[in-house]
């Protein structure tokens, strides 16, 4: 019997259009717990696929009637059993083409705005993880901000535009998951950038991403800057491109903000997040438009399923920047620093040259996830601390 | 580690390394051993759930380069 399936980037679009669907997750229940697709209208059940080689009456009885339903497992394989045991009931469910491994890696091009010279920013949305990378073009010509390890994505998607890729740039090392800036740069001869202060042990060649460094891209000239804005690592660095955007890495995102990277260091680098987010930002200009390395939930998706607000939004609404106290600051971020993710030396090492895990392994770390590399215990500390200052 | 019975599932992919020892398991006496050996890496949450699920004892996993073994004792 076949099923019907659908594939990440059909799930993505219901995510983006606040579609319901129902995902009926056959994974074991520490994997489901771990981590799930995520969708404003989405519901869940969740019964592992072992558990239902017996017989699928069970748990049909808890499928809806009124909603699509979505069979999801980790690789493919067993939601295409649980599909066909369910088609045989009588129930139509698709299963998930790739499982959640492709829907780790699907990675949706959303365009945020054109560039004064007819050039193009685009964003890329990797809405299973989190994690957003972008690619500013202009006359042929592109740079890439914080590539996730999909390379080809990026390499394919210059290609489709008619773009050849000059600058690969990363904010800074990054822990939380492999970054692919190394390869696109490899593979089309481009320059790759790096902090110097955060690439000290990498065993490859780049160029040093200093304060004031300048690219231009095209025949238009259109500008990427460098801004230092160490914090949470101390390399780290902000882009201003074409005057319009500010791309701020992992030291701002749009309802939380960094924490340092390196638990041991926290106290150290906590002063520098300081005068980034209370005094280096400030001083840019209000209407540049923020562009974060990550998002936490998915209601930070604005309706096309990018992820930006102004820097002047972000002053009144991000809590994060609303603590006037220092000392209450400093606390509030070193108090609450989530657990590091689980491979992070291992990534960090890979991201340095140091080590080349196979594919198989760098997707088995699935480090990047949200929750515990932006700082959720932060966010939330910070929340209920403004909450408390507002009833007393 | 002493065994009643080793089942290759070498090469499968998921679902079927669970569903091959499931019915393994089906034929074995209560307190009996299956050994397993398999290549998906996603066998190893997926035994140690399945056993945990099934009342079942997993005794032991080993990994070798890209094979894995267990050894699950019927409950």
């Amino acid at each position: 019997m076949t099923v019907e399936s659908l594939t990440a980037k059909e799930v993505a679009k219901k995510v983006i259009n606040n579609e319901p669907l129902f995902i009926f997750d056959v994974r074991n229940e520490d994997a489901f717990a771990d981590w799930k697709i995520e969708g404003s209208r989405f519901d869940y059940l969740n019964i592992p696929y072992f558990d239902l080689l017996d017989g699928v009456e069970e748990a049909a009885a808890k499928l809806p009637t009124d909603k699509d339903i979505l069979v999801v497992c980790a690789k493919e394989g067993s939601s295409v059993m649980v599909a066909e045991m369910l088609a045989e009931e009588g129930i139509e469910a698709a299963y998930l083409e790739g499982g959640m491994k492709a829907w780790s890696e699907h990675l949706e091009p959303v365009k945020v705005g054109d560039l004064k010279g007819g050039g193009e920013l685009y964003q890329f949305v990797r809405i299973g993880k989190g994690c957003l990378s972008y690619m500013a073009i202009s006359d042929g010509e592109a740079a890439v901000i914080d590539a996730t390890r999909m390379a080809d994505v990026f390499l394919n998607f210059a290609a489709e535009k008619g773009a050849v890729i000059k600058h690969v740039f990363d904010t800074h090392l990054h822990a939380d998951h492999i970054s692919g800036g190394r390869q696109i740069a490899e593979a089309i001869g481009a320059a790759y950038y790096l902090p110097p202060a955060d690439a000290e042990e990498v065993v490859f060649d780049y160029v040093k991403l200093v304060n004031g460094l300048k690219v231009e891209l095209g025949e238009e000239k259109t500008e990427i800057h460098a801004f230092y804005s160490p914090g949470h690592t101390i390399g780290s660095t902000s882009f201003i491109v074409d005057g319009q955007y500010l791309m701020t890495g992992d030291i701002l995102f749009i309802d939380s903000i960094g924490r340092p990277d390196l638990a041991g260091l926290a106290e150290d680098w906590v002063g520098d997040l300081r005068e980034s987010l209370y005094k280096r930002y400030p001083g840019l200009a209000d209407g540049l438009i923020v562009l974060p390395a990550h998002f936490m939930i998915i209601d930070e998706l604005n309706e096309d399923g990018s992820v930006y607000k102004t820097l002047s939004a972000l002053f009144k609404e991000n809590h994060g920047l609303n603590i006037e106290d220092e000392q209450t600051f400093r606390d509030m971020v070193t108090r609450h620093l989530p657990p590091q993710p689980n491979a992070y030396q291992e990534i960090r090492k890979t991201n340095m040259g140091i080590i080349s895990p196979a594919e198989e392994e760098q997707r088995k770390w699935r480090l990047d996830q949200t929750a515990v590399l932006c700082g959720k215990p932060l966010n939330e500390a910070i929340k209920n601390w403004k909450l408390k200052e507002r009833l007393t | 580690m002493n065994s009643d019975k080793v089942l290759d599932a070498k090469g499968l992919a998921c679902p079927m390394p669970i569903v091959k020892t499931r019915k393994e398991m089906k034929g074995l006496a209560s307190g009996q051993v299956l050994e397993i050996h398999a290549t998906d890496k996603g066998a190893k949450a997926d035994m140690t759930a399945w056993a945990k699920s099934g009342g079942h004892d997993l005794l032991e996993v080993q990994e070798d380069g890209g094979l894995l073994k267990f050894w699950i004792k019927k409950g």
